[in-house]
This record gives structure tokens, C-alpha cells and sequence, in this order.
């Protein structure tokens, strides 16, 4: 058998408002309301709403033959709920069909993985159960945000319950290996890892509307004729992208619906591969070797490492600062203040700090709100420190409740105690005088 | 009394000190009963002269056949300089400045040699340019007008002095607001430095705005001392007293630096402080208003320093946002490396902020009731900003006598003396 694997990843994050320092210590609305619907609302119309339509008639086509996969991230969820609830309703649609797989990640798109493991479980569980109560069905294949992948990861991942994880496959990492089969990981055999190729799955993300690119336009019998290309021990090919991808970083006037229209019957009349979700990929092959991955790799830039998030000092500053209150966030027991802390740790906010970019030339994610990563790191910073003096304030108010409560629990207990320790006291008394007296 | 004064910008088109400066000179003038020209390069029409007579050097025709331009221009060579000697330029500014020359639109502006020359103003690329024919301008200007004397606020209307001089044989006064070594460092433009020691060398008299900035003009230009006097600026009361109730909403008290983040401001020493104060005291927060060229270094060393919860940036402040930075602010430090005068802590003391200014600013020289330190000694600015935080008496004690001395250092008296070396000449 051989299979492609199409999974498509959704995210958007919860963008901050311009926030500024005459704000701190007395405004607690720090996000972008306006700009976070419109994008979604573009989002969905664009994208979201025409691309599900086409893969739930490719379904209804092919019955099982078929099958995709999505990761879509909590907060992308929360905003789809609010602002674009058709988009949900689509997503459901797919889901009753039996040939999507929902995969978990963090809720919140967070860089938890790297910082916090009780942060990283918490929001895989919360994701999890997201994605049980709106489509069915509880994840089976963990990916990380923005694919970031390392060998700790794995076994966190394996003590969660998963075996399944989907990651990028970098030439860092595989040299001359083939991403087109199933790798285990070193430390942990029992993790499967299903590796993007990530020159096909850019030639369809990235490049399909590039025209100077010698491959353009980019059809189906071409990109199928590659597929046959590959060499007689292909035995799966990850296809692994942004589903904004379809209508928005490709325009629809690309024909980037079309070729999602005609791909699946091009494979299925020119080649002898079939579509897969990656827990059927897991299941059905033998891991062809262990890979070693002791540094953290993602699906980013060149470099497919961390640093796009965390490559610089304003980066690794405004992260520590986040985590370092963790202990406070929990401690205060504030459904609101963790809502904000956990919205606070989207990935986003820390790649809009990136210095990396100003000679890449590649597809970036787009609605960044920020002119400069230190206009972000300004921004970013103002609404962290209000956010502290809440938390302060929370964590001081929960220790005067206890507080007040504690002296009358004392009290109590003193006045439970007390009792039977008069009416010991009196025998232990008495037998020390009597030792005494022995004596 | 008349005098035609040659100044470069005129509220509210004003980029920094020498705008607010040569405003506040002005009225105190007239208070004097001194009668003035006051020649722009560029007037906008909302400027508010009061009875300041303002001149428009853009709109001021010249006849480049003259044979008085013929002379000029056979003497002048100018060079096309590159943007760096932007001496006030806010951040707003220089990028509508860049704005503008990829828009082309300075460019099709016409040459000097026209009959009319619209000049951008400001502080562009064409500077040298601008400045060369302004004083063809102030040829024209000088004939065209009655006056006993001729009065240019720094570099860039200097040369606009000395041919108003040539042609009229009336006494030139030169002011030196700052000199190019406040503006550059040791790094100085050669070509702003001999306008400037031209411009000084043709004077009557200099007026330096500090007894430091006259001994820059002695010792490194070479001026004689009997010919440069020292002119201390005022600061202007403000225009309605406003409310300077400001609602606190953060606990901690607040340090702030509020200005251009350049070189010569010296903001690194700020922040170097800042992280000494905050090793010692977590019930504070430091604040850095202000842009400029050396903003993005400056973000990236207090991430470094791990201090950027407590460290806030608060970009370029106008108007009401200023007066709310002061009204929120416990202490003010102004560490410039190099400040002919500076008049910010002034507007601080207005606002019952206790000061902290480097021994290196003009301003040094006639306040009392502020802490004086060197500006590269962060230990002692440390130590400062820590006192005036914890010990009560000290901030009590500046702002009683602080508010009273600054409210006393009057653009008045400055206009009386100017006045009195006017007077030198015309007896």
C-alpha cells in the first residue's frame, strides 16, 4: 500500500489591541475584538467554508478512499464558535462522514511543550476534550504546535497516551533518509513519527502560484506524475500544510480549488497511491528506523528549528516573563486570569517579535498586526505587565481569603484538640508525677 | 529698536529646543519693546506670531541675475550631504522626510536658482542646500526691510546672517544653541562645523545658551572669549494652567526619561541605572518616552537585561500625553551626555517631578534644587533615583523649592539681556 496523507492544520490567534502603557494597571481588554472577527469572517469565506464544501463532495465521491486530516487549535475553535459558527457546523459535517481524523495539539498553540510539561498537559487535555465535545471523537495522532518536534517531546507525548506524532521532516534530521516512510523515535520506539515532505507539501503551499517558478502552473497529473516518481519503497507521502493554503495564501484565482477538485481522481486513475489519515498510517506500517531528535525542530523557515519564536532577546524575554507566573496563575484559582495567561502563550505573539525576517523572502503567516517585532515586543510587554498586577492582586486577595479563613479553621481545630487534650493531660500529668515521685 | 531675526522653524512647527527657544526669546523681546522680523523658511499660516512680524522665505522672490547673487554663488560650493545631520528631527519627521523624496516631490521642488524656492522645512536631505539658499533669501530680505540689526539662531541661518550683514553692513548677532560636537559627538560634520565657526567669526557678538556651550565655542571654535556672553534660556509658563491631576493607576512609583532616544540624550545610562535600582527596589517602574534612532537597541538591552516587566517604552508622546507621563512620574532624570541647555527638566520641575539631570547639561548651571550627576555614572544615578524613591524629605524638600526656582527662570530676563547687548551696538 501506499498512501498519502493530507493533513491541514488551523490556526488563528487571538490578536492584542494596541495597548499602551498608560493602559497598565487599569484596562484588562487586551485583545483586538474587531480585527480577530474580520479575519476570521474573511477567513472562513475565503478559505474555511469553500474548502470543506469541496472535500465533503470529494467525500461523498469517493466514500472511503478519501480521507483527510485536520489539527484545528483551540483558540482557533473559540473563535470560530463566536464569530463564524457555520464554519463549525461545516467542520461537524465532515467529522459524521467517518473519514476526517481531528488531531490534538496544545489548546492554545502555545510554545508549552519547551517550557512547562503540567502547562503542555493541561492544554493537550483541554484541546482533547474540545475536539470530543464538538466532533465525537477523542484524537488518536498528537502534533505540536507548528510541528515542533524533539525527543523529550515524544515520550511527554507517550506518557499522555499517544503513539502517534506528526512532525516535519527536516534534512537536518533525515540526511539521506526518505520522509516517505514511518520512523519511530529513538528513546521511545513506541512513538511513531510521520514525517512532512516538505518539498512537495511547498510546491502545493507555497509555490503553486509562484510564476516564475519552472513548475508553474502546478496541475494534478503533474504533481500525481511526481508522486509516481518517487522511489518503489514510498510508502507514504505527509502532505502537511496550512488550510489556509486553499483561497487565501492561494488565491482562489489560482485555481488552487480546482486542483483540490481534481487531485483525488487523478491519483486514483493514475497512480497506485490511496489516501490515508495518519493513525491508519501508524497502524498499517513497520517504522523502517528509529530517528534521534535531541533539538527541537518545526516546520518553519529554512531552518526548521525554534528560533522564529525564540531566537532572539526579546523573544526569550518576554517567554520567561510569561511562564515565570505560572505558579501565581494556578495558585489564584482564576478562571479568567488562566484564560488570559493560556491566550497570552499563542505562539503568535512571540513570532511577531521575529528579527529573522527581513531577508526572507518566503510566504509568511499573514494579518501580522505589528509595523516592527519591537513594536510587538512593546505591545506584548505592556499587556503582560497589567496582566501581572492581576495576577498579584488575585494571588493576594485568595491569600487574605485564606487568611481570614485559616485562624477560624485553627481556632476550631484548637477547640477539638483542646478537649482531648484536658482530659489526657490529666492522666499524662499524673503518671509523670508519679514517674517523678518514683524517681 | 528693530532687528531681523533669521530663525528655522516656529511653533507649533517645532521638531525640539531651538523652535520653543527661539519662540520664547521672541516674546520677551517684544515685551522689551525690541521690534521683529522673523524669517522662516517655510510658514505654514497657522503659526501664532502674536506682533512678530513673520516672513516667509518661500515665498520671497529673488532675481538670480543680481549681481549680488552672482557674488554669492561664484563663493558657494555646496555638497549634497546625506540625511545624518538631521539635528532635531523627530522619528515622525524623518520618515515623512523619506516619505517625501521617494515620492519625488522634493526633487521637482526646483533648484536654487530659481526665482521662488519652496523650502520643505524641517530637516531633510537637502539641508545644505535649504540653508545656502536661505541666505540668498536673506539678501533679498535685507533690502527689502528697516532694521538696526541682524539676530541668527544657530547653524542654519547663519549664512543667511553673514550675507545680511554684507550687504547691509548692520551688526550680526549669532546664537548658538548647540554646536555641532552636542549634535555629533567627537564625529562632527565638517561642513555644518565651518558654517558654524564662519557664521561666529562674522558675528559682533555670540550668545551661547550656557557657560558650557561658551566654552565649546571658545576653546573648539576659536572665538574670542570678550565677543561670546552667555544667555541662559527661561522656559515658557504654560499657555492655560491646566489640571495636572493625572489618575494613577499603577502602585509602583515611576522613574521616567522622556525624550529623543539618541546618542547625545543618553539613554543606555538610564537603563543601566534602572537595573541597578531594580536589583535593589521590585516597587518601581521605569518608563522611556520618547523615539529615536538608538529606540530598537535600547528595547533589545532591556530584554537582555531581563528588566522589561518593569522597563515600558512608551513610543513618541505629543501634547496632553506628555503633560500625563509628568503628572504620573515620582522622578525625572535627564542623563544627556551632552545638552547645551535643555529645558525638559524644567517642564518636569513645573510639574512637581523632583529632577535628576547630568552635570553635562547647560541647565546644570542655573538650577539648584535638582541632583546633579556626571551621566556616566550610573552608580550615583542609581543612588539618586533610589533616594529620591525611598527618602521622603528629599522629594518633599525639590518640590517645594523646585516648582518656586523654575517658575523664576523667565524667558524675561533672558530678553533683557539680549536686549542690553543689542543696546551695545546702537549707542
Amino acid at each position: 500500500m501506499k498512501s498519502i496523507c493530507f493533513y491541514f492544520q488551523i490556526h488563528q490567534p487571538f490578536r492584542l489591541r494596541n495597548y499602551r502603557f498608560f493602559d497598565i494597571g487599569y484596562k484588562h481588554d487586551y485583545f483586538d475584538e474587531y480585527a480577530n472577527r474580520f479575519i476570521m469572517q474573511q477567513l472562513a469565506e475565503n478559505s474555511y467554508l469553500p474548502a470543506n464544501e469541496i472535500l465533503l463532495s470529494q467525500i461523498k465521491k469517493f466514500g472511503k478512499k478519501f480521507k483527510v486530516s485536520f489539527s484545528i487549535s483551540g483558540i482557533a475553535l473559540e473563535q470560530m464558535e463566536r464569530f463564524t459558527p457555520e464554519v463549525i457546523d461545516s467542520f461537524k459535517k465532515l467529522a459524521a462522514t467517518g473519514n476526517v481524523e481531528f488531531l490534538t495539539e496544545t489548546n492554545n498553540h502555545s510554545l508549552a511543550s519547551l517550557k512547562s510539561k503540567t502547562e503542555f498537559f493541561r492544554q493537550v487535555k483541554l484541546h482533547e476534550a474540545k475536539i470530543k465535545s464538538l466532533f465525537g471523537v477523542k484524537p488518536k495522532t498528537f502534533r505540536n504546535t507548528e510541528l515542533i518536534y524533539n525527543d523529550d517531546i515524544g515520550n511527554l507525548i507517550f506518557e499522555l497516551g499517544y503513539s502517534t506524532v506528526i512532525t516535519e521532516g527536516p534534512k537536518h534530521v533525515l540526511g539521506w533518509k526518505s520522509p516517505n516512510l514511518l520512523y519511530c523515535s529513538a528513546t521511545n520506539p513506541k512513538v511513531k513519527l510521520l514525517m512532512k515532505n516538505f518539498q512537495l507539501s511547498d510546491d502545493i503551499a507555497f509555490r503553486f502560484s509562484v510564476r516564475n517558478w519552472s513548475e508553474w502552473p502546478l496541475t494534478s497529473e503533474k504533481f500525481t506524475g511526481w508522486l509516481n516518481a518517487l522511489g518503489p519503497k514510498t510508502e507514504v507521502v505527509n502532505l502537511f500544510m496550512d488550510y489556509e493554503t486553499f483561497g487565501e495564501n492561494q488565491k482562489k484565482e489560482t485555481g488552487i480549488f480546482d486542483f483540490l477538485k481534481t487531485f483525488p481522481q487523478i491519483v486514483f486513475d493514475k497512480s497506485r497511491f490511496q489516501f490515508n489519515t495518519p493513525s491508519e498510517v501508524a497502524a498499517a506500517l513497520q517504522p523502517a528506523s528509529p530517528l534521534h531528535i535531541p533539538y527541537p525542530i518545526s516546520w518553519a523557515d529554512e531552518e526548521r528549528d525554534i528560533t522564529a519564536w525564540l531566537g532572539n532577546e526579546m523573544q526569550n524575554e518576554a517567554f520567561n516573563k510569561l511562564y515565570e507566573l505560572e505558579e501565581s496563575v494556578n495558585s489564584c484559582e482564576d478562571e479568567g486570569i488562566l484564560d488570559h495567561w493560556q491566550k497570552l502563550q499563542v505562539s503568535d505573539h512571540f513570532y511577531y517579535m521575529s528579527t529573522k525576517w527581513f531577508s526572507d523572502g518566503t510566504v509568511r503567516r499573514n494579518y501580522n498586526p505589528y509595523n516592527s517585532p519591537y513594536d510587538a515586543f512593546i505591545n506584548y510587554m505592556n499587556v503582560l505587565a497589567d496582566f501581572e498586577i492581576r495576577v498579584k492582586k488575585a494571588c493576594a486577595g485568595k491569600v487574605k481569603e485564606e487568611a481570614s479563613k485559616a485562624p477560624a479553621r485553627k481556632r476550631a481545630t484548637k477547640k477539638v484538640d483542646e478537649k482531648p487534650v484536658k482530659t489526657t493531660k490529666k492522666p499524662v500529668t499524673r503518671k509523670k508525677t508519679g514517674g517523678t515521685s518514683k524517681k | 529698536m528693530k532687528v531681523l531675526m533669521f530663525g528655522w522653524e516656529f511653533p507649533p512647527h517645532i521638531s525640539g529646543g531651538l523652535g520653543t527657544a527661539s519662540y520664547g526669546l521672541t516674546k520677551a523681546l517684544l515685551k522689551c519693546g525690541v521690534d521683529l522680523i522673523f524669517v522662516v523658511p517655510k510658514a505654514y499660516g497657522d503659526e501664532k506670531p502674536g506682533s512678530i512680524r513673520l516672513v516667509n522665505a518661500s515665498e520671497v522672490a529673488i532675481d538670480i541675475q543680481d549681481e549680488v547673487f552672482r557674488e554669492y554663488l561664484d563663493k558657494m560650493s555646496y555638497v549634497e550631504v546625506d540625511s545624518q545631520l538631521v539635528p532635531y528631527a523627530t522619528e515622525e519627521e524623518y520618515f515623512k522626510i523619506i516619505e517625501k523624496t521617494q515620492q519625488g516631490v522634493t526633487a521637482e521642488k526646483g533648484s536654487i536658482h530659481s526665482r521662488k524656492y519652496e523650502f520643505a522645512g524641517g530637516y531633510g536631505k537637502n539641508l545644505l542646500e535649504e540653508v545656502n539658499r536661505y541666505a540668498m533669501v536673506a539678501l533679498t530680505i535685507a533690502r527689502q526691510y528697516d532694521f538696526d540689526l541682524i539676530h541668527s539662531h544657530d547653524w542654519l541661518t547663519y549664512m543667511a546672517g553673514k550675507e545680511a550683514k554684507r550687504i547691509t553692513g548692520k551688526p550680526l548677532v549669532v546664537h548658538m544653541h548647540a554646536t555641532e560636537f552636542d549634535r555629533s559627538g567627537e564625529s562632527v560634520n565638517q561642513q555644518v562645523y565651518d558654517i558654524e565657526r564662519a557664521g561666529m567669526e562674522a558675528a559682533d557678538k555670540v550668545i551661547a545658551v550656557s557657560h558650557m556651550t561658551r566654552s565649546v565655542v571658545i576653546n573648539r571654535y576659536g572665538i574670542h572669549p570678550d565677543k561670546v556672553v552667555t544667555v541662559h534660556n527661561g522656559v515658557e509658563p504654560p499657555e492655560t494652567e491646566k489640571d495636572l491631576e493625572v489618575k494613577r493607576h499603577l502602585d509602583e512609583k515611576i522613574v521616567t526619561f522622556l525624550g529623543r532616544i539618541t546618542f547625545q540624550k543618553g539613554p543606555e545610562y538610564f537603563i543601566e541605572a534602572a537595573h541597578k535600582v531594580l536589583q535593589r527596589d521590585d516597587n518601581v517602574r521605569f518608563v522611556m518616552a520618547g523615539s529615536g534612532d538608538m529606540l530598537n537597541k535600547m528595547i533589545r538591552r532591556v530584554a537582555k537585561l531581563g528588566i522589561s516587566n518593569k522597563f515600558h517604552f512608551t513610543g513618541f508622546l505629543k501634547g496632553d500625553d506628555v503633560d500625563k507621563m509628568f503628572g504620573m512620574s515620582d522622578v525625572y532624570v535627564m542623563p544627556s551626555v551632552s545638552e547645551p541647555f535643555g529645558i525638559s527638566p524644567l517642564e518636569a520641575m513645573r510639574s512637581n517631578v523632583p529632577v535628576i539631570i547630568s552635570k553635562q547639561s547647560g541647565v546644570a548651571e542655573v538650577l539648584k534644587h535638582a541632583i546633579k550627576v556626571d551621566f556616566w555614572d550610573i552608580d550615583a544615578m542609581a543612588d539618586a533615583i533610589y533616594g529620591l524613591l525611598h527618602y521622603n524629605a528629599l522629594p518633599e524638600t525639590f518640590k517645594k523649592h523646585g516648582k518656586e526656582e523654575v517658575d523664576n527662570i523667565k524667558w524675561d530676563q533672558a530678553g533683557e539681556k539680549v536686549k542690553e547687548i543689542y543696546q551695545e551696538f546702537l549707542t
